[in-house]
């Protein structure tokens, strides 16, 4: 076996072996080492606030007013163009989020420990689908959720995770594949096992016994009537969670950055570590060159669109959700998930041929998530940029899709291809 | 050769697509064999490649 081999067998090795655990829930300013009032981290590769996207700079717009920065959009614009605020990539953080990303110091943010390695992560709340932050929308109604979120939803959510002495992200994953989830796109059954586990804590925290409060409430009549103004905030949080398929995304993805962060720095490694996109760019990270990024134009998805939108709608590729892909799920496992076309298009049997691809350029079959259809086969793992560029196959991405203008929202959800000629910069670093 | 052409066409399609499928459309049994020249054909790209071996 050749020293590269060897290194790409010890950087996969070294992210089966991470050990995910979601263990508190803290203010990101207050947690996250290096974040500070004037910094705002976004999904991807670095970019200037002149060449973000729409929804990147609408997430941007939310923000400062979110942070009692600006007061409306047209003073939002001006401030994040004069450089008042710095932005940096959720990556740099070792964050990550979900469509625009955007994590601005006063939100609330899920702590992952690798309890293996050693090291946290972290990832914002989830809002759930529709007219949201991460997908450059900010008006009241976007703003007064993520108020909710971090002012009711966190704190309780917080206090549970401490009574239930942490929660194994990795368990709900490996469970989850065997359920019909992807981890990504399909987060039905992550969510349920997210839920189930947390809810017996929820109902023992403070939040639960009391039902005249003065926090914030969120409108939760698409679920019920009953929760408006007549349950405990531990129920409110219950129903949200439930109202939300995408509730245990981020933590997984959090986890999941753990593990990718767990196989970085491995010497002649020339797997990937990082996949991430701005809206505008898609950019690498691979083991052994460090903290470089390489990066190109990203492309726009191809999908289902919502009702009332269409293909020419659509922004390119965002979001550092495709750490998913990174570490083997997501679109990898997209076998262990053939319902997910519904969401995304194609056939069942495209979804199988989707993974069957991705054994062509990984490094491992994975020893902790696997594909019951598939004879309980490994997840396809750890990317290999020479067999990207030697078969001439890309990651394969199962991704939202974001409105190209600030502040519409979410508009579909399908796949996307890398582009490939990040890969081949990568390939020439590699070989220097 | 004959015998090749009286009998039942049986086709393995190597590389472009298209092939196999105007083949299927004509009821023909094709196995398609995804297939592309390693690195694009690109004699810089292999070279590299040939150095991270």
């Amino acid at each position: 076996m050749s020293k590269i081999d060897q290194a790409n067998q010890e950087a996969v090795k070294k992210m089966m072996m991470s050990r995910p655990v979601w263990v508190d829930i803290g203010r990101a300013k207050d947690v996250i080492p290096g974040l500070k009032d004037n910094l705002f981290l976004h999904a991807g590769p670095p970019i200037t606030w002149d060449r973000m996207s729409g929804p990147l700079k609408g997430a941007i717009i939310g923000g400062l007013i979110y942070e009692g920065k600006a007061k409306n959009a047209e003073e939002a614009k001006k401030i994040a163009a004069s450089g008042e605020i710095e932005f940096a990539p959720c990556h740099h953080y070792n964050t990550v989020g979900p469509m625009a990303g955007v994590t601005t110091p006063s939100q609330m943010v899920f702590i992952v420990e690798d309890e293996e390695w050693g090291g946290n992560t972290y990832s914002n709340m989830n809002e759930g689908y529709g007219k949201v932050l991460r997908y450059g929308a900010y008006d009241d109604e976007v703003l007064n959720r993520l108020r909710w979120l971090d002012e009711v939803y966190a704190p309780c959510l917080k206090e549970a995770v401490k009574l239930a002495k942490g929660v194994d992200m990795k368990s709900i994953i490996a469970q989850a594949l065997h359920m019909g989830d992807d981890a990504h796109n399909r987060n039905r059954a992550t969510t349920s096992l997210f839920i189930r586990t947390i809810a017996p804590f929820i109902v023992e925290t403070e939040f639960g016994k009391e039902k005249d409060y003065d926090a914030p409430r969120l409108d939760l009549s698409n679920v019920s009537e009953y929760f408006n103004n007549k349950a405990s905030i531990a129920s409110e949080v219950l129903a949200f969670m439930h109202s939300n398929d995408l509730t245990s995304l981020n933590a997984i993805m959090a986890a999941c950055k753990s593990m990718a962060l767990a196989a970085h720095g491995v010497e002649n490694s020339t797997m990937v570590t990082t996949m991430a996109r701005n809206g505008t760019d898609f950019g690498i990270r691979v083991s052994s060159t460090g903290d470089k990024w390489f990066t190109a134009p990203a492309n726009v998805p191809d999908g289902l669109f919502f009702s009332g939108f269409k293909s020419s709608d659509a922004n390119r590729d965002i979001g550092d959700s495709v750490i998913t892909e990174t570490v083997g799920v997501g679109g990898f496992a997209m076998a262990a998930a053939p319902a997910i076309v519904n969401f995304i298009g194609g056939s069942p049997a495209d979804a199988f041929d989707a993974t069957n691809e991705m054994y062509e350029i990984t490094v491992a079959e994975n020893s902790n998530f696997n594909i019951p259809a598939m004879d309980f086969k490994g997840t396809p793992t750890g990317i290999d940029v020479r067999k990207v560029v030697e078969k001439n196959i890309v990651p394969r991405i199962n991704t939202g899709i974001a409105h190209k203008e600030a502040g519409i929202g979410q508009v579909g959800a399908g796949i996307v291809k890398p582009p490939m000629e990040m890969f081949i910069d990568a390939l020439k670093e590699l070989a220097k | 050769m004959e015998n090749l052409f009286n009998s039942e066409l049986k086709v393995i399609n190597m590389g472009l697509e298209g092939f196999a499928e105007t083949l299927k459309e004509r009821g023909t049994q094709v196995l398609h064999v995804r297939w592309q020249p390693p690195a694009m054909g690109d004699d810089n790209l292999l070279n590299l490649l040939d150095k991270l071996k």
